[in-house]
This record gives C-alpha cells, sequence and structure tokens, in this order.
C-alpha cells in the first residue's frame, strides 16, 4: 500500500482500467503489430516454438519487474540519470534470468545466447519503462509490464507456430506432419503424398514476411486501427 | 516545499549517492545470484563435456545419461606431455584446454580419452583453436589405426548464425567421418577443408567447405592438424597401434 497513489488504493484491483492494461496489448495495442517495436528479436528466435515461449517468459519477467522497480523508485529516481538507472534496473534482470536460464534449462540458454541478452535493448522495455512505469503505480506498472510482454509473446509464438509447422513439419519438436523419410515409401503422414518441407520458413525474411500478414490480418479485422 | 524536494533529487550530491548506492545494491544480488548459481551451471557443463566426448564415438544421450554412459564407454582418461609420455596427477577431464594452449608447448598437457564401443577402441582428443570472431572448439575421434576419423563435434563462442556457425550442425560435422588424417605417403596432414575444391573420397584428407564460413572453417581445419600432431610421439611408442609411416 505504501507506493499506492489515493485514487489506485479506491480502485478494484482487476477493475475495468487495471483489466485493459493487460488486454490492450494483446491486440488493439499490440507493441509488435500496432507499434512495430521488438522486431529483431521477434526475426530472430521464432524458428521454433520452444525458443519462443522460452523468450516470452524471459520478456514478461523482465518488463513485469523492471516496470515495478521503476515505478517503485520513480519519485526517488534524479531525472538526470534516469535512463541510466532504467539500463542498470533492466540489464541487471536480464543477466538475472540468463543465470537462472544457465543452471535450470541449459540447453534453451544455449539456444537463446545471445538473444536473452539483447533483451537489454529490445525497445518494448525501455519504451514502457520511459512511457509507463514513470508515471504510474507499482501495481499499474506490474499489470502494464505483464500485459505488453504477453501482447509480444503472442505474437511470438504466433509466428514461430506456423514457421516450425511449415519450415520442419514440426511443434515443440514433435512430427506433426508425418515422418520424413530418404524416399517416398519410408515417409508417412503428408509426407507419405509428396509434401516437402518449406526451407523458405526457417530464414529470417520469412518472420517478416508472416508477422506483415498478421498485421493484415489484425487491420481488415479490427476497425480501430484502420486509419482514416 | 514541492519545488524543495524536486530540487533535492536533481542535486549532484543527490545524483551521485542515489548512482553509488544503485550500484553497489544491483551489484551485491547479481554477485549473490551468480555464486549460488554455480555448481548447478557447473554440473550442466561437466555433463555436456561428456555428452560430446560420447557423440564423437556414435553414442547419442541425452544430458542426464550422459554421466553413466561416459562411465561404461571411456575406458581410460590420460593426459599426456609433449614428449607424449603419460603424466601422472593430472586428470584429463579437468584440463581447461582455453588454458593450456596460451602456455608453451613443452609446458601443455594434452588430454586423451580412450573408449571402447562394443569392442571397437577409439581415441577422443579435445580440439580448440580460433575462429573468425572467437574460440572454436570440440572433440575428434579416430578409429583404433588412429588415421580414420569416427566422429568429430565442433562447437563455437561467437560465430555468425547461418555461417560460421554452421560448424555446430551436424550435416557438416558428418563430412568428417571415415575421413583419413594422414596422407598417402604418411604424413599426418589432418583435414582441411579449402574453397572450391569438393572432396571427391575419403582418402583425399579434405572436405567440402561452408560457403561464407571460410576463416571459421580454415581455423576448424587449423585446429584438427595442430592438435593432433601433439598426440603423434604417443601413438607411435604404443605397440598395438599402427601408425602410418612408422
Amino acid at each position: 500500500m505504501l507506493f499506492l497513489s489515493n485514487n489506485e488504493e479506491r480502485e478494484h484491483f482487476l477493475s475495468k482500467k487495471n483489466r485493459k492494461l493487460l488486454t490492450d496489448p494483446l491486440d488493439d495495442n499490440n507493441p509488435i503489430t500496432v507499434q512495430v517495436l521488438g522486431i529483431c528479436s521477434a526475426l530472430a528466435i521464432t524458428v521454433q516454438l520452444e525458443p519462443a515461449v522460452v523468450m516470452a517468459i524471459a520478456v514478461t519477467a523482465v518488463m513485469a519487474f523492471s516496470n515495478m522497480i521503476i515505478s517503485m523508485l520513480r519519485n526517488m529516481i534524479p531525472s538526470r540519470i534516469r535512463i541510466i538507472v532504467q539500463l542498470v534496473v533492466v540489464a541487471s534482470l536480464v543477466a538475472l534470468v540468463d543465470q537462472v536460464l544457465r543452471a535450470y534449462a541449459y540447453d534453451v540458454s544455449k539456444q537463446l545466447s545471445v538473444f536473452i541478452g539483447l533483451i537489454i535493448t529490445n525497445c518494448i522495455v525501455m519504451g514502457r519503462l520511459e512511457a509507463f512505469a514513470l508515471g504510474n503505480g507499482v501495481y499499474k506498472s506490474f499489470l502494464d509490464g505483464i500485459g505488453n510482454a504477453a501482447g509480444y509473446g503472442l505474437i511470438l509464438i504466433i509466428v514461430a507456430f506456423f514457421r516450425e509447422l511449415l519450415g520442419s513439419g514440426k511443434l515443440f519438436g514433435y512430427e506433426i506432419l508425418g515422418h520424413k523419410g530418404a524416399t517416398l515409401a519410408e515417409s508417412s503422414g503428408l509426407y507419405a503424398w509428396g509434401y516437402e518441407n518449406n526451407g523458405l520458413m526457417l530464414l529470417s525474411p520469412m518472420a517478416l514476411i508472416v508477422v506483415g500478414i498478421l498485421i493484415w490480418v489484425q487491420r481488415s479485422r479490427n476497425r480501430k486501427l484502420i486509419e482514416a | 516545499m514541492e519545488q524543495k524536494s524536486v530540487n533535492k533529487t536533481n542535486s549532484n550530491a543527490y545524483t551521485f549517492i542515489f548512482a553509488i548506492v544503485m550500484v553497489v545494491v544491483v551489484g551485491s544480488i547479481l554477485a549473490f545470484a551468480a555464486t549460488s548459481l554455480q555448481p548447478t551451471q557447473y554440473e550442466n557443463m561437466r555433463q555436456e563435456k561428456m555428452q560430446n566426448i560420447l557423440a564423437t564415438v556414435g553414442v547419442e544421450t541425452e544430458r542426464s545419461e550422459a554421466e553413466g554412459l561416459y562411465r561404461q564407454y571411456i575406458t581410460e582418461e590420460i593426459v599426456l606431455d609433449s614428449n607424449g609420455d603419460v603424466k601422472e596427477g593430472v586428470k584429463a577431464f579437468d584440463v581447461d584446454l582455453a588454458k593450456e594452449i596460451k602456455r608453451k608447448k613443452e609446458e601443455q598437457n594434452f588430454p586423451l580419452y580412450i573408449a571402447d564401443v562394443d569392442g571397437e577402441k577409439f581415441y577422443i582428443i579435445p580440439l580448440r583453436g580460433a575462429g573468425l570472431w572467437n574460440a572454436i572448439f570440440g572433440y575428434i575421434a579416430l578409429k583404433d589405426d588412429v588415421n580414420t576419423v569416427k566422429g568429430v563435434v565442433f562447437d563455437h563462442l561467437g560465430e555468425t548464425p547461418g555461417l560460421g556457425a554452421e560448424i555446430t550442425q551436424v550435416w557438416f560435422q558428418e563430412r568428417y567421418a571415415d575421413e583419413k588424417v594422414f596422407d598417402e605417403s604418411g604424413n599426418l596432414v589432418g583435414i582441411s577443408a579449402p574453397k572450391g575444391a569438393p572432396s571427391t573420397s575419403k582418402d583425399d584428407n579434405r572436405v567440402d567447405a561452408i560457403s561464407g564460413a571460410t576463416i571459421t572453417v580454415d581455423g576448424v581445419s587449423e585446429m584438427i592438424s595442430e592438435r593432433l600432431q601433439h598426440y603423434l610421439a604417443y601413438f607411435k611408442a604404443q605397440s598395438d597401434i599402427n601408425v602410418p609411416n612408422n
């Protein structure tokens, strides 16, 4: 309660406003498809679902807690060094996540290698700190962090789903479209009918194209996003 | 009153103190996390090392089962000096090649693992060299004629994904299987991967390179021939090994 303003104390914990903080970034204000932020990591780690899910979780942890910490300190941070303070908070949370992954999810941490470190430079994280956490209460900032990370993670997982399914015929490493053998006779499932994996899906440019298609689909369905 | 508090957080002294306190707090948290997680991380790396050594002799395993299989298949771990004599008192598994390679040749320790897989004997030699951006390393397993390659594993610290980093891929490492490290006249030449010279047979001491990764692949060739030569003296001294040109 210490850090809540008077207004926040009276508000219900999951009031309409607070719910909006969580749901808005999923669709109407999605950081990737609407604000077009955080694209670089979306290109790099969406070849398979597993790293995409781990990245989404890692970014959620980093964003929720960095938003929370910056919001707690917002009245104490000297404005002249506020960007440095934000960077230090984000960087140390990322270092923590990296250490934990290396201890408990070693294979995934090797696969994600540099990209975990690059969460520091993810524009969404710094953007939310600067635009939201510096001016809002702790609980709201926490929700905003989770909401935006979820919006980011959602797109990541959708892109990774299509790329892994069409690119290697697998989901989470399990063969979904059947087994691809050396010859047609040795194959099963779709491969037995002559289906081939689309190698293009495994290349980074395809992530950009999938994101582009998502933006197109979203804009054609969501009237709020159609510019006059 | 309000004005004063705003000024307070903007004064030089306050900014300095804030920065110092922040660095100390963050530093201690990170130091604590790093130290407390270190044993688990070390265990992961140890198991991965066992996994890699086993992979060169064709034993694929999960990380959790690596330790048991390692005990089963790796029959001997020895450390050699630069003359090819076995050194006592040094554990091969604990030798850190990154440190060894910086020392003079005469002072280096050369670890050698000997595996017995279903009656076949293999010699596994750890490798380390320079890639384009950072160190590359791995293991090479030789069959008991110490000429034919059983398998290799390569890894890297910072090669470019899609280019140099492709040396970690199975399709590239498979090219090394059954290659010879001695040439026809019996000289130890290793296995090169020259640009634009397709490898047509398993006896030509070379494999196909990766396009766009010339420097990294050259590093791989270099580390194989550089590391192998230190073991030649040991192999020649063994009566049960028939080293070419001996």
